[in-house]
């Protein structure tokens, strides 16, 4: 077990450093930074001039020093627009994202799994294919329009939910169930390939055949069993979801990373862009690590197995 | 004979349309083995899956009735039957391995057989696994399949189908996976639980030797069909159906000159959809003529206590 985790932690550890080192490198291979910045008709004096104050004249590999050391005391650099650090900006943003993204997980768990699992049950049945047809409409609906057209219905015409901003619990009913659509979608089809294929094995039989119920086989033995290539999904989609946040945040005007990385991205503010990529990135190898810790805590091959 | 305590009548079973097993009737008495003898796909595990009332759904039962002690459980609601599975009848598989779940103790799995909770089931598990003749018991009970050995994983199965005293035990071809060596520490181990317990032993198998080494009585099925039905002894001295013959005569013996070859039966099985009106071995069978062709030869007594279906049973040597 011990083992096992230390060495996905250290996997973790190097395939962060791997994207701290690919982010800083592909905006230096880019071409210079200093020549985003600039607004147009500066002369090659104040170019230089910015250069020289962001550090861009040095040699690349003391840069490159430099930017590792900075990320460890958390210093992100300062917003070249705001003139505010980059950590704090970024920072105060998280939570509404996390929040989001929590809330579509939600959604996406909470009705893909079960979805899933009852179109693996009830297989060629009316149920399946009333299922399959909720599911190929949330995969199929482009958010930027499932988006508007919830806030048509229950922000305008129902009045039921506020239309955007925050504004409470309420104000993030919506956004979630845009944006957790898709994932709801995949974990719906991962869950029912994953249920489909344990119930075609010999336990399954083996249950059965000591007195089990057909739900009680699923819900004791290949519930579990099935969690394992769920689980895999459920650690890539979040990055997803991080993905469709920068869509539905605009959409909602909800102010989260997605929202700030577009306008920094407008606003050519690219240090507060770095440094929204270096969380995306890094939340996803986190997300990664735990789903390596959950496959040990479901499967005893994987715990005892090292 | 005592009372069997299982009787199959006349069971027929059909995948759309086709009728893949016909008219198959045999008992099986308190503490015997009965050997269930054939190629793959002659029909044979889905005779035990009809049994447990576990068919595959595109399986239809087209007639026969089951019989479970003096209780017809044919048209049992599926409630019923649970209570039946696992209780009065149970079933061990070919993979042992693949028969547990992978994700939960031994222990467990053993338990769920008792329908009891499980503190209170802790101490008769111990005592089941002691009985199929594990070393051990107090650390296997919590251990999970992929620590055990294919064999210990067979007697785990062993012991999740016995422990709550079932009256018929079904056995698909539980050796059939397992190392030769293993393989005889199993089969002494059903013959032995079967006799005490009084356990009446459906066994499974396409492997003459299996039935030598424990089966009281064997039914060879051929094509959905018994051919031959009988002790095991004098079916195996002098087989009164050509197919038995056949069987018994390819399997290689020590005797056999090195290299020489081995005996085969001409031609295959036949595929449900060339089912003829007759005999459905007329097509391989040394002794065929007209009449096997046209008619359904009846399965009737011959020399020795035992059945044949075969109008010339008694020109077979």
């Amino acid at each position: 077990m011990t083992r096992h985790i230390a060495g996905r932690f250290g996997q973790a550890v190097v395939a962060t450093l791997g994207v701290l080192t690919i982010v800083f490198f592909i905006m230096r291979l880019s071409g210079d930074p200093t020549l985003l910045l600039v607004p147009e008709g500066a002369t090659a004096e104040q170019i230089a001039q910015l250069r020289h104050a962001l550090g861009f004249d040095r040699p690349l590999l003391v840069q490159y020093g430099a930017y590792l050391l900075d990320l460890l005391r958390l210093d992100l650099g300062d917003s070249l627009v705001q003139r505010t650090p980059v950590f704090g900006l970024v920072a105060e943003r998280i939570p509404y994202t996390v929040a989001l993204a929590t809330g579509a997980l939600l959604v996406a768990l909470g009705i893909g799994i079960p979805a899933g699992v009852m179109m693996a049950v009830w297989r060629g049945g009316l149920i399946e294919r009333a299922l399959a047809g909720f599911v190929l409409a949330g995969q199929s609906l482009p958010t930027f329009w499932s988006g508007i057209l919830l806030i048509l219905l229950f922000g305008v015409t129902l009045g039921w939910l506020p239309t955007s901003g925050v504004d409470g619990i309420a104000s993030l009913v919506m956004p979630s169930v845009a944006l957790g659509a898709l994932t709801m979608s995949t974990f719906a089809r991962m869950t029912r390939i994953a249920v489909l294929d344990e119930l075609s094995r010999d336990y399954v039989n083996a249950a059965r055949a000591r007195g089990l119920s057909r739900a009680a086989v699923v819900a004791r033995h290949v519930l579990r069993n099935a969690a394992i290539p769920v689980v895999t999904v459920a650690a890539l989609e979040v990055g997803n979801l991080l993905a469709g946040a920068v869509i539905v945040e605009t959409v909602f005007a909800w102010p989260g990373i997605g929202q700030l990385a577009i306008q920094s991205i407008q606003a050519r503010d690219f240090l507060i862009v770095q440094a929204i990529v270096l969380f995306v990135s890094v939340v996803y190898v986190g997300m990664n690590l735990l789903a390596d810790l959950a496959y040990a805590l479901i499967d005893p091959r994987i715990r005892m197995g090292g | 004979m005592t009372a069997p305590a299982l009787t199959v009548e006349n069971l027929s079973l059909s995948i759309s349309g086709a009728n893949i097993v016909d008219g198959v009737s045999f008992a099986v008495a308190p503490g015997e083995v009965l050997a269930l003898v054939g190629e793959s796909g002659c029909g044979k595990s889905l005779t035990a899956s009809a049994v447990m009332r576990l068919l595959p759904d595109a399986i239809r039962q087209t007639g026969g009735r089951i019989r479970l002690g003096s209780d017809d459980i044919t048209d049992w609601p599926e409630r019923r039957l649970r209570d039946l599975r696992g209780q009065r009848m149970s079933m061990i598989f070919q993979e042992p391995q693949a028969a547990l779940d992978p994700l939960a103790r031994v222990g467990a799995q053993i338990a769920e057989s008792l329908r009891l909770p499980r503190a209170s089931a802790r101490p008769r598990v111990l005592r089941m696994l002691e009985d199929v003749g594990i070393s051990d018991p107090a650390r296997r009970i919590d251990q999970y399949p992929f620590e055990l050995s294919g064999g210990m994983c067979q007697r785990v199965m062993i012991a999740t189908a016995l422990i709550a005293r079932p009256i018929v035990l079904l056995a698909d071809e539980p050796t059939t996976a397992l190392d030769v060596t293993i393989q005889a520490q199993i089969l002494d181990l059903l013959r032995r639980l079967a006799v005490e317990r009084q356990t009446a032993v459906l066994l499974i198998t396409h492997d003459m030797g299996v039935v030598a080494d424990i089966a009281d009585r064997v039914a060879v099925m051929y094509a959905g069909r018994i051919a031959e039905t009988g002790p095991t002894e004098a079916v195996f001295a002098r087989p009164g159906h050509p197919y038995t013959a056949l069987l018994l005569a390819s399997i290689p013996r020590l005797s056999d000159e090195p290299k020489s070859k081995l005996a085969v039966i001409d031609g295959r099985v036949p595929a449900p959809a060339e089912f003829g009106p007759g005999c459905r071995f007329a097509e391989r069978c040394p002794l065929a003529d007209a009449r096997c062709r046209a008619e359904t030869p009846p399965l009737l007594p011959v020399a020795g206590n035992r059945l044949a279906a075969c109008f010339h049973a008694g020109r077979v040597a």
